[in-house]
């Protein structure tokens, strides 16, 4: 990062997470979108960032189940078999 | 979903043993804990470890429940204990306490400034590029990464994070950065050379 602008960066960094998770003020949000239009580094730190949680997000299917026999077993342990509903897949 | 299911779900009837109850609860619940064992763990045998203890421990403190957290975060809390109680079989020196981090700054300084950002969806999430994220998150230290996985992979607040694990909201919010500052360097890493051999190969 460039040096001349050394504490913004360091200060910019502080508040990625609050920033790409939309829970920055509007003040701040223009402070750093006037630096991050100045600073190729720090725009380039901001936009793989935020690509990075997406990715996350992106590759985590919730929706994603449990495997039948893992089910199976669970219900078991915890006596619970007469609960145990027909698989959803 | 999850939320909508357990708005149905009766604190007093789980309280009172009802097992009807408990069911859907366990219906509700076991597929996320599972996939934080996994993820936490890294093997399915201990991610199933932590998924059958995590209920028969909700069984048996249930009684005791007194409603002043979600249940979801009571049950995380109790599943990352379980798991914790698992990674220090293997090592002893884990430890996610609410430690002063100000000493190691110098690892939230990036290094790497590749413009991978603007690579094509269908490139950034192919197999091999899931694969070399799920090992980045892997190789997070372990004060990180339970952090990282409550909140961008459970999709937790910071504060039902912070309740979970027991740290203040500020200590969470420094190992969220960390963490996704430490994905981001190995991202880089790795797209930043798929970009310099698609180049040389024109």
């Amino acid at each position: 990062m460039a040096e001349s602008t050394h504490e913004t960066c360091e200060g910019l960094l502080g508040s990625l997470s609050d920033y790409i998770d939309g829970d920055l003020g509007a003040e701040l949000c223009r402070q750093i979108e006037k630096h991050i239009a100045e600073c190729e580094d720090c725009r380039i730190v901001v936009d793989t960032t935020r690509k990075t949680v997406d990715l996350v997000h992106a590759s985590n299917d919730p929706q994603t189940g449990l495997p039948d026999d893992v089910r199976d077993r669970l219900y078991k342990r915890l006596n619970l078999d007469d609960y145990l509903k027909p698989s959803a897949k | 979903m999850v939320e909508s299911i357990i708005q149905d779900i009766s604190i007093e009837s789980l309280r009172n043993g009802d097992r009807a109850e408990f069911a859907q609860l366990v219906d509700a619940y076991s597929a996320p804990i599972y996939r934080l064992g996994l993820r936490m763990l890294g093997n399915e045998q201990d991610a199933e470890d932590v998924l059958q203890n995590t209920f028969l421990s909700a069984l048996t403190h249930l009684p005791a429940f007194e409603g002043r957290s979600s249940v979801l975060t009571w049950l995380y809390r109790i599943a990352v204990n379980e798991a914790l109680m698992i990674l220090r079989r293997g090592k002893p020196e884990v430890n996610i306490d609410d430690t002063d981090l100000s000493d190691d700054n110098d690892q939230i300084s990036p290094t790497q400034f590749v413009d991978w950002g603007a690579l094509p969806e269908d490139e950034l999430l192919s197999s091999e590029g899931k694969q070399a994220l799920d090992t980045a998150i892997q190789n997070l230290p372990e004060n990180l990464r339970m952090v990282f996985l409550l909140r961008d992979i459970q999709d937790l607040s910071i504060k039902d994070t912070a309740d979970t694990l027991n740290l203040t909201e500020a200590n969470v919010k420094v190992r969220l950065l960390r963490a996704r500052l430490l994905l981001r360097e190995q991202l880089s890493y790795y797209y930043g050379e798929r970009m310099m051999k698609e180049k040389s190969n024109g």
